[in-house]
């Protein structure tokens, strides 16, 4: 094995892994706050890819440029959904929440499927063709650029959650619902801006990785288990989990990639889900098992 | 004889009797109408009445379709032995998913990816193996020879699905009068009281998710002799286990008729998007549509069709 080979996939797994990081901060956002498992998850930021897609094809805008508006548009899809659908049932069964999730994940899918039909696309960007090198091993500029950004991102979302007032009104919310509802904090309020940050975090991945990883509509169901994998990693709920579960995982799928063959990426992940459900549940960081 | 016993073997004999007035056409839509509701009414036993939501039900009818298919092209094995070895696959895989989920706790969410992540390796595993024919997948040449399992007329398969969608209704009918179907339906609803009255609900759900996977693995070898190809993206994939669940979730899981009455509702629909829209850029619609059901029947009938049917009916009357 070529030590320098090992060192590449070590280094792009690393890179990726900030990517992964706001994916799942995303999600255990509206975990922790509605104890719902966004099953749309994945599907959400293959919208966020398209819609890079659809602003670099037609406006000329760079994914590094437009992220911030894929990030808006998913805020508000996450909002609409909340606000609409999520609100109704977040006091139901949990098989319910499921259910309904799994239906938003099919609309959402299929509607991309119908809308840009089944084959990848890859977004052009300006930084794709250059490359910088570290010692022996060579680096993409559009992964580091993502990198940065998304570490960029989840730092401020961070901030948010701590220094603002409407940050503390979240965190309040997702410790004690009831307990902020007391104090007067409008929850449902809160519960739609948790639900369209959420949003808008994997909305801006996708357009961040968006030149990096082909996408194609079917690509949800994997995106959206490699965040469930991160946040029951770094336990559901657990901010600094999922940003180190992000991380680790992707470090893990591009180890699988250089000893396995490439296609067996899915399979190490999906395993490394089984493994994790069943032996840590509760994750590296969560607080509680559910 | 009562009046819902009346009724069913009424409706029994009507469906019997229906193919000689059919078209070829319609005759397939009803295949795909009992063939479906069978599957949705296997599901219902652990999904429906034991209330473990699997979304992974594809690879039970995947193994099945693969272990009878192989059986028979290298070993000269008939499947109508096959779909039992099948259904015995696919029940010791049911089994190893449930002890792992059931053993380690694992509920609502939690088990719901275990039995994804289980389907997913599956299909993986079927695509990267050339032994089973890799990501092209197995063909089945036609000989339309009963013994193999394959008929020159459509309305064979008509029957043969009929009678699988009847022994699955008759099974779970069993399976609600007896004590096993209480405790099902008790374990549902609230499994932690139930386990406190001294009831072994993982004994009860092993045995929910046996069952369910037999049965499903069965199918597989009616889905590998009806349609002739078992490519690992269709027969493992996410899409199919989403079919077999939403059937009984829309016609009212953990109801005898539930299954029954969503695949009359919903495989003509998924029938006329696969004739209509499958060619160009629109088929993912009838997933489009599944998918705001799935919504609307959470928001506004969680119980399902059936229930909410039955008190419409019961208001009718008085």
């Amino acid at each position: 094995m070529d030590l320098t080979l090992v060192g590449q996939g070590l280094l792009s797994g690393l890179l990726f892994g900030g990517v992964y990081s706001l994916m799942a901060v995303g999600l255990t956002l509206i975990f922790g706050v509605m104890r719902v498992v966004n099953f749309a998850h994945g599907d959400m930021m293959v919208w966020g890819m398209y819609l890079a897609w659809l602003l670099a094809t037609r406006a000329g805008l760079d994914p590094y440029l437009g992220f911030p508006l894929c990030a808006l548009a998913l805020f508000a899809l996450g909002w609409a959904v909340q606000r609409g659908l999520v609100h109704r049932i977040v006091d139901a069964p949990h098989e319910m929440q499921i259910l309904l999730m799994l239906g938003v994940a099919l609309v959402l899918e299929n509607a991309a499927l119908v809308a840009f039909g089944p084959d990848p696309q890859r977004v052009r960007s300006e930084l794709r063709s250059a490359t910088v090198w570290l010692g022996p091993l060579f680096v993409d500029v559009a992964r580091l650029v993502t990198f940065g950004v998304a570490l960029t991102l989840t730092v401020a979302l961070w901030l948010f959650l701590a220094r603002t007032d409407l940050g503390r009104r979240i965190r309040a919310a997702s410790d004690n619902p009831y307990g902020a509802l007391v104090i007067g904090t409008d929850v449902a309020r809160v519960y739609a801006v948790a639900f369209g940050i959420g949003a808008a975090c994997v909305g801006a991945a996708g357009a961040l990785v968006s030149p990096i990883l082909p996408f194609q509509p079917a690509g949800g169901l994997s995106l959206s288990v490699a965040s469930f994998n991160i946040v029951i990693i770094g336990g559901m709920g657990s901010l600094l989990g999922a940003f180190v579960g992000g991380l680790l995982v992707s470090l893990a799928e591009s180890l699988g990639a250089v000893f396995l063959a490439p296609s067996m990426k899915e399979l190490v992940s999906f395993s490394l889900l089984i493994v994790i459900l069943l032996f840590r549940p509760a994750g590296l960081f969560g607080k509680r098992a559910t | 004889m009562t009046a819902p016993r009346l009724a069913a073997v009424a409706a029994v004999l009507v469906l019997a009797a229906l193919p000689s007035v059919l078209s070829s056409y319609a005759v397939t839509v009803f295949i795909f109408i009992f063939f479906y509701a069978y599957l949705g009414q296997a599901w219902n036993i652990v999904g429906g009445y034991a209330g473990q939501l699997s979304a992974g039900h594809a690879a039970f009818v995947g193994l099945g379709a693969y272990a009878s298919a192989m059986l028979s092209a290298r070993l000269g094995l008939t499947p109508w032995i096959g779909m039992l070895v099948g259904g015995a696959l696919a029940a010791a895989l049911g089994a190893l998913i449930g002890f792992l989920g059931f053993r380690f706790g694992l509920r609502g969410f939690y088990f719901v990816l275990l039995t994804v992540a289980f389907a997913e390796i599956c299909r993986i595993v079927a695509l990267n193996t050339e032994a089973v024919g890799g990501a092209l997948g197995l063909y089945i040449t036609f000989t339309g020879d009963p013994r193999h399992f394959q008929f020159q007329d459509n309305r064979m398969y008509y029957y043969v699905a009929l009678a699988l969608m009847l022994v699955a209704t008759g099974i779970v009918a069993a399976i609600e009068r007896r004590r096993f179907g209480e405790y099902l339906k008790a374990i549902r609803e609230d499994e932690n009281a139930c386990e406190a009255l001294g009831v072994n609900t993982f004994k009860y759900k092993m045995l929910a998710m046996v069952v369910s996977s037999f049965l499903t693995g069965v199918g597989g070898t009616f889905y590998a002799y009806y349609l002739f190809s078992l490519q690992p993206n269709a027969v493992f994939g996410i899409p199919l286990s989403v079919e077999i669940v939403i059937r009984p979730i829309v016609g009212g899981a953990g109801t005898v008729l539930g299954p029954i009455l969503g695949s009359f509702i919903l495989s003509p629909l998924g029938e006329v998007s696969r004739v209509y829209l499958s060619q160009g850029s629109w088929s993912g619609l009838h997933l489009v549509v599944y998918g705001v059901l799935l919504v609307l029947v959470v928001l506004f009938l969680p119980e399902g069709a059936y229930p909410a049917a039955r008190r419409l009916l019961a208001r009718r009357a008085r």
